[in-house]
C-alpha cells in the first residue's frame, strides 16, 4: 500500500546542555559514560502520549488559589506560546509547573534551606495550551535559594516545566528564568547551555501588556519544541 | 552528536528550548496517583515491570522520574501521526510515570505491546520506549525495555541488532520475575537501569 512515510524530528542537539557537565557536580556521578546509540525514529518515537484536558482541575492554572488564604510573595502572570520548531502553534498540549515559594523553599521533605514554608502554597500547576498553542498562569514570584554545588552557590530564581508536545521525540523538561538575575553568572545549570542564544531563550521577559493594573506583574515566555523533519516525498519510499 | 552537522539543519527552523534538570523537587509538581497505570488495575495480563536506577557507584537514585510509552497488544498507537490510523484499546493509556521510592525503585502496570512494522520490511520487536529524568542530569536519558520470552522478535530487531557488543544489548532486556504471594498485582519483568558504570545501560540518541 502506497502511503507517505511518516514525519520525523529534525536534531537539536546543540541547544541543549551536554550529557557530561561536571560544574554541576551531582552530575558526575549520574551521566553516562558510553556513546549513545542512534535510535531512528520510527513509530514509537514519532508517537507519544497526548495528555490533555482530563489532567487539569479548574484552579489548576492558578497557584495563588486552593488555600485559605492568599500565599506571601510578588503575585506574577506568566504567559506565553507553545510552538514547534517552524513556529507552528502546538494545542491543546499539557504544561506540568513547579516551583519554590517566596521564600526560595519547596515543599518537599528534602528541601533543608531554612526558609519558611508557605501554609497558602503548595508551586504546583497544570495548563493546557489554547488553539493558538497559547497558555498562561497565575503564580508569585519563586525566591532564590542556596544549595552546595559549589561555595555560596545560588539558584536564579526559577520555574520548572514539564511539556510532551505530540511525540515521544519532543518531550522537554525545563526551568524557565526571570529577565536581570543576577545570579545567572555563577549557576552552573544556566550555564550547562552553551549557546548564548539559548541561554537567552529561558529567561522569561517582562511585559507590562501582560502586567494586570493594581493586581500582578506579567512576564512572558515562549516555549519552542522540536520540529519535524521536511514533507518526504512518496516517491522516495521504498518499495517492496 | 556531531554539532557542525546538526547546525547547519537547524537555520531552517526555531531554536529548541533547551533541557534543563528536573531537580530534586519534582515531586509535588509530576507526581500523579495513576501515573504509574498503563492499564488500569484488573486488566487482564497485566504485569507490573519493576526496577532500581543505580548511580555510578552502583548506589540507587532516590530521585528520578521514569516514563514508558509503548504501543498496545496489537501494536497500534491511539495516535494521529501513526500513518496507520489511531486506535484505542480498551483503557490503555500508552503512558506510565513513576518516581522512585528511597530505594531507587519504580514500578509500572502494563500489558505486553504488539510487534511494530518498520518501513521497509521487518518487524521491531515488543519493546517499551523509556525516558529517565533525575537530579544531575541535565538532558533527559532514553533507553528502551525489551522481553526476555521474545527471543526470535529480538534477534531481528533492527535497534538491538544495531548494538554490536552481547553484553551492552542485554541491558536492555528485561528480566522475568516471580511476585511475592503476598503481592496482589503480577510482577512481570525486572528492568534495573544503569546511569554509569560497568554495567551501564544503552541510553539512545533520539
Amino acid at each position: 500500500m502506497p502511503t507517505s512515510r511518516p514525519h520525523t524530528y529534525r536534531p537539536d542537539t546543540p541547544s541543549h546542555p551536554p550529557v557530561s557537565w561536571p560544574d554541576y557536580k551531582s552530575n558526575v556521578g549520574r551521566a553516562p559514560h558510553k556513546p549513545f546509540v542512534l535510535l531512528p525514529q520510527r513509530l514509537g518515537e514519532i508517537t507519544g502520549p497526548l495528555l490533555g484536558e482530563g489532567r487539569v482541575g479548574p484552579n489548576d492554572n492558578d497557584l495563588t488559589l486552593g488555600h485559605d488564604g492568599e500565599p506571601q510573595g510578588q503575585r506574577i502572570i506568566v504567559s506565553g506560546r507553545v510552538l514547534d520548531g517552524d513556529g507552528r502553534p502546538v494545542a491543546g498540549t499539557l504544561l506540568e509547573v513547579w516551583q519554590a515559594n517566596a521564600a526560595g523553599r519547596y515543599r518537599h521533605d528534602a528541601d533543608r534551606h531554612p526558609a519558611p514554608l508557605d501554609p497558602n502554597f503548595t508551586g504546583v500547576g497544570r495548563i493546557i495550551t489554547d488553539s493558538d498553542g497559547r497558555y498562561s498562569f497565575t503564580t508569585i514570584q519563586p525566591g532564590a535559594y542556596p544549595w552546595r554545588n559549589h561555595d555560596n552557590a545560588w539558584r536564579p530564581a526559577h520555574i520548572h516545566f514539564s511539556l510532551f508536545g505530540t511525540a515521544f521525540t519532543q518531550r522537554l523538561i525545563t526551568q524557565m528564568y526571570f529577565e536581570g538575575d543576577p545570579l545567572f553568572a555563577q549557576d552552573p545549570i544556566f550555564n550547562s547551555v552553551r549557546d548564548p542564544k539559548a541561554r537567552e531563550a529561558m529567561v522569561a521577559k517582562f511585559d507590562l501588556a501582560t502586567t494586570v493594573p493594581e493586581w500582578a506583574l506579567g512576564y512572558q515566555w515562549d516555549i519552542v519544541l522540536r520540529g519535524k523533519n521536511p514533507t518526504p516525498l512518496e516517491e522516495e519510499d521504498d518499495d517492496e | 552528536m556531531s554539532e557542525s552537522q546538526t547546525t547547519g539543519l537547524q537555520l531552517s527552523g526555531l531554536q529548541t528550548t533547551p533541557s534543563q534538570t528536573v531537580g530534586p523537587f519534582f515531586r509535588h509538581g509530576l507526581e500523579w496517583e495513576d501515573g504509574p497505570y498503563v492499564v488500569p488495575e484488573g486488566t487482564p495480563g497485566a504485569f507490573r515491570i519493576e526496577g532500581t536506577v543505580f548511580d555510578g557507584a552502583g548506589l540507587p537514585v532516590p530521585d528520578a522520574v521514569i516514563e514508558t510509552w509503548q504501543a498496545d497488544p496489537d501494536g497500534r498507537f491511539d495516535h494521529p501521526d501513526d500513518p496507520r490510523g489511531a486506535v484505542r484499546w480498551k483503557d490503555f493509556r500508552g503512558f506510565g510515570r513513576s518516581a522512585t521510592d528511597p530505594d531507587g525503585r519504580y514500578s509500572v502496570l502494563t500489558v505486553k505491546p504488539g510487534p511494530l512494522p518498520v518501513p521497509g520490511g521487518g518487524q521491531e520487536a515488543p519493546h517499551l520506549n523509556v525516558s529517565v529524568f533525575c537530579r544531575g542530569m541535565l538532558v533527559r536519558l532514553v533507553t528502551r525495555i525489551y522481553f526476555p520470552d521474545e527471543e526470535e522478535a529480538n534477534t531481528a530487531d533492527p535497534v538491538l541488532t544495531s548494538i554490536d557488543d552481547p553484553a551492552r544489548q542485554a541491558t536492555l532486556v528485561a528480566e522475568i520475575a516471580e511476585s511475592t504471594p503476598t503481592e496482589t498485582i503480577p510482577l512481570g519483568y525486572r528492568f534495573d537501569i544503569h546511569l554509569q558504570g560497568e554495567h551501564e545501560t544503552v541510553f539512545f540518541d533520539l
